[in-house]
């Protein structure tokens, strides 16, 4: 069984509904003993960092993630649920979880492309440049493109750490990917046929192999 | 690099598509959840909704429209339209929409801007602008002007001082519709896209007259814009949105063309 970890993140239900989409089940929830339970466990996300990290504490759900990501479990981070693996978070100055080492930092005003200043949010499709295979991303065409919506990006202190890179007037790290844990910046809920492939790839995933 | 995004716009009224839209072996689709699923499986990057049911007791109907389309695309869409508060866009957000856009209730009632954002982040709040040109005044220092009321009722408000605006107000993106090429399909307006987006930091959809792949191509290279709304030139089948994407591609404008 699939476990959507629940908190206060915008995009539960259209995980839920992706996976529904795909033939996966699956249960949302909080509690410790279903989260033991569960064979895998995805962790969503969208809002700020600062009022997301103060539910999980409050929830213990930090130290649970810990745990898990000891125990071997495979792990999806989405979005925000990426974003906040790390130790730090510059969206509100918020100490995070720490799976990963490294912090998650704003995009500068000064991004440019072609001499056009670019838009903050990063917000449309964009393409993923992986430095190596991964199961999750296995069966999918190396130029596919994936929906991201973020103003702030993962930046890990290990190159080791980093599964795949993005351009957006500079090369950030779009996927993370450590042991049992994959975590991607873009939502691929929302990234048509490569994102539910991503999925049922992360579903079918024993947490290793790479 | 990211891709320029090209996003049809459905009108429904009481649930239903305004006009039917017409498909392979000239089938009509009056159901905006399988007008959705066909434009998401022809390569659409994202899918607005415009509500324009009329009378409030019909507007749970779109609720439900936004739940199916929610369970059918697993692309981003919005939902605009009759959304007057909070309460109006935590309905839509719930039932599955990505984003919800405020048009008229923003120019009379600015902070549900800021409202919006601080409870679903910035992300979610689309600014829909209607804008028609005037002349350059000391009211309307850019020569255009935002309307309301589907252009009928003119406001006095600078249009780009109006998305500078909403901007610190908290807006995430902007839909920029022309009320004077809207409908037209003679090309969008592309000094009004530029101004507005050049002026801004975060991403315009240039929105009204598009009518042939070669208004998109301009919009999105001199009109600046970061995405285009498409409607008739699909809903009548005059082109598809691959077709668009292809002639983009032959002229250089990254797009999505993978799906």
């Amino acid at each position: 069984m699939i476990a959507i970890i629940e908190y206060n993140a915008g995009n539960i239900t259209s995980v839920a509904r992706a996976l529904h989409s795909i033939g996966q089940d699956f249960v949302i929830t909080d509690d410790t003993k279903m989260l033991n339970a569960a064979s895998h466990a995805i962790f969503p996300g969208v809002g700020a960092a600062g009022e997301a990290m103060a539910y999980l504490k409050d929830k213990k759900l930090d130290r649970w993630l810990k745990q898990c990501f000891q125990s071997g479990k495979p792990i999806l981070g989405i979005c925000l649920g990426t974003q906040i693996i790390l130790d730090r978070s510059e969206e509100n100055n918020t100490d995070c979880i720490g799976l990963v080492a490294g912090s998650t930092k704003r995009f500068p005003n000064s991004l440019k492309s072609a001499g056009s200043a670019l838009k903050i949010p990063h917000m449309g499709w964009n393409s993923v440049n992986l430095k190596q295979n991964h199961p999750v991303f296995a069966d999918i065409d190396p130029a596919a493109e994936y929906y991201f919506v973020h103003s702030y990006y993962p930046s890990p202190e290990s190159e080791a750490a980093v599964l795949g890179t993005t351009d957006y007037g500079m090369t950030f790290c779009s996927v993370l990917a450590m042991k049992n844990l994959i975590a991607m910046q873009f939502h691929p809920e929302k990234s048509g046929r490569p994102g539910l492939q991503i999925l049922k790839n992360f579903c079918a995933w024993r947490g290793h192999d790479f | 690099m990211i891709s320029k995004r090209i996003i049809p716009c459905l009108d429904v009224r009481d649930g239903k598509l305004t006009k039917g839209i017409k498909f392979k072996g000239n089938i009509d689709i009056g159901d905006p959840v399988e007008a959705a699923r066909e434009y998401y499986e022809q390569g659409a990057d994202e899918i607005v909704f415009y509500d324009i049911t009329a009378s409030s007791d019909k507007r749970d109907i779109m609720i439900d429209v936004v739940r199916r389309v929610a369970e059918t695309i697993f692309i981003p869409f919005s939902v605009g339209g009759g959304i007057r508060n909070l309460d109006d866009m935590r309905k839509v957000i719930g039932a599955g929409a990505e984003k919800i856009s405020v048009n008229s209730a923003a120019v009379l009632e600015p902070a549900i801007i800021t409202q919006g954002a601080r409870a679903f982040g910035s992300q979610c709040v689309v600014l829909g602008m209607d804008v028609k040109k005037v002349e350059v005044s000391g009211q309307t220092p850019s020569g255009y002007e935002i309307v309301i009321e589907g252009g009928r009722k003119h406001t006095g408000i600078d249009a780009l001082w109006w998305a500078q605006e909403a901007q610190r107000l908290g807006a995430g993106e902007i839909c920029l519709n022309s009320i004077d090429a809207d409908g037209m399909q003679d090309g969008y307006e592309i000094n009004l896209t530029s101004l507005i987006s050049e002026n801004v930091h975060i991403p315009v959809i240039a929105s009204g007259g598009a009518g042939k792949p070669e208004h998109l191509a301009d919009v999105l290279t001199k009109g600046k814009a970061d995405a285009a709304l498409i409607a008739s030139m699909v809903h009548y089948r005059t082109y598809t949105i691959s077709q668009i994407k292809n002639y983009l591609c032959d002229q250089n404008i990254k797009t999505r063309i993978l799906w």
